[in-house]
């Protein structure tokens, strides 16, 4: 491996096979959003009200919790890698990285938040 | 030189016609990077106040669900955000929308230029539509 240009220093390398998993992921995670975000929003339409009692009876059914930590890895990943091509479509060197890393932490502590969220509701303590 | 407008234009970064292929394109990256900001910031902020008990989210509804006659900023937070929450479903339903149109697109399907076009013109259409009964339902219940 070379020290000179940028096609110079992987040419002969060969593939380095996960190409298509970003693709992939955010194909399989666009599935798994419709599932989760149409049960949603029409449960949430369906709730006869908004009031803290309500949405937390509705969130300490296992059902729903699971159906909601199932939601938050999905959308989340999936937002996480929508945001990635974007990032990498107008940001270049330095700020890129920059960008990358606070989108992850962004992803990262908003997933926190939420999971541990839904579980302390699913397990009686809101 | 006068220009036969029957005769497709040569791809140029300056000379080029919008179509509504090109609209849900660029909606389909507006919206995402909408819901993925603020659309999970209001969800997980939702869900905090929801774990964080009634007080807390009593706070949270003030502001952001129902004023319930307190203060004039409270008006104005619940205005702000059935704005945002009426944006943010039409988000939700027109990057649903592309997303179909994409997972189609993948599979070599619908490239024709004809029926790319209605594809795309029927994403507004659903989304729209979609946004317009979820909203009169949800007032009228």
């Amino acid at each position: 491996m070379g020290t000179g240009t940028n096609i110079g220093r992987v040419r002969g390398l060969g593939s380095a096979h996960h190409g298509a998993m970003h693709w992939w992921r955010q194909r399989l995670t666009a599935g798994g959003n419709i599932v989760t975000m149409v049960w949603f929003v029409v449960s949430l339409f369906r709730l006869p009200s908004l009031d803290h009692a309500s949405v937390v009876t509705w969130l300490q059914s296992p059902f729903n919790a699971v159906m909601m930590l199932l939601l938050v890895g999905s959308v989340f990943y999936h937002f996480r890698l929508g945001l990635q091509t974007v990032i990498e479509d107008y940001q270049h060197e330095g700020s890129r990285f920059v960008a990358i890393v606070l989108l992850n932490f962004y992803t990262i502590a908003l997933a926190a938040i939420a999971v541990f969220s839904i579980l302390k509701i699913a397990f009686g303590a809101a | 030189m006068a220009r036969n407008p029957g005769r497709p234009l040569s791809p140029h970064l300056t000379i080029w016609k919008w179509g509504p292929h090109m609209l849900v394109s660029i909606l389909h990256r507006a919206t995402g990077v909408a819901l993925a900001t603020g659309g999970a910031m209001l969800f997980t902020w939702w869900l905090s106040a929801i774990a964080s008990g009634p007080d807390a989210y009593a706070s949270f509804s003030r502001y952001v669900i129902d004023a319930e006659g307190s203060g004039g900023l409270a008006m104005f937070t619940t205005l702000l955000a059935k704005v945002a929450a009426v944006g943010l479903t039409w988000a939700f339903f027109q990057h649903m929308a592309t997303g179909i149109r994409h997972l189609v697109l993948d599979l070599g399907a619908g490239y024709e230029l004809k029926t790319n076009r209605t594809f795309a013109r029927l994403t507004m259409v659903a989304s729209t539509l979609l946004t317009l009964i979820l909203w009169i339902w949800a007032w009228r219940n």
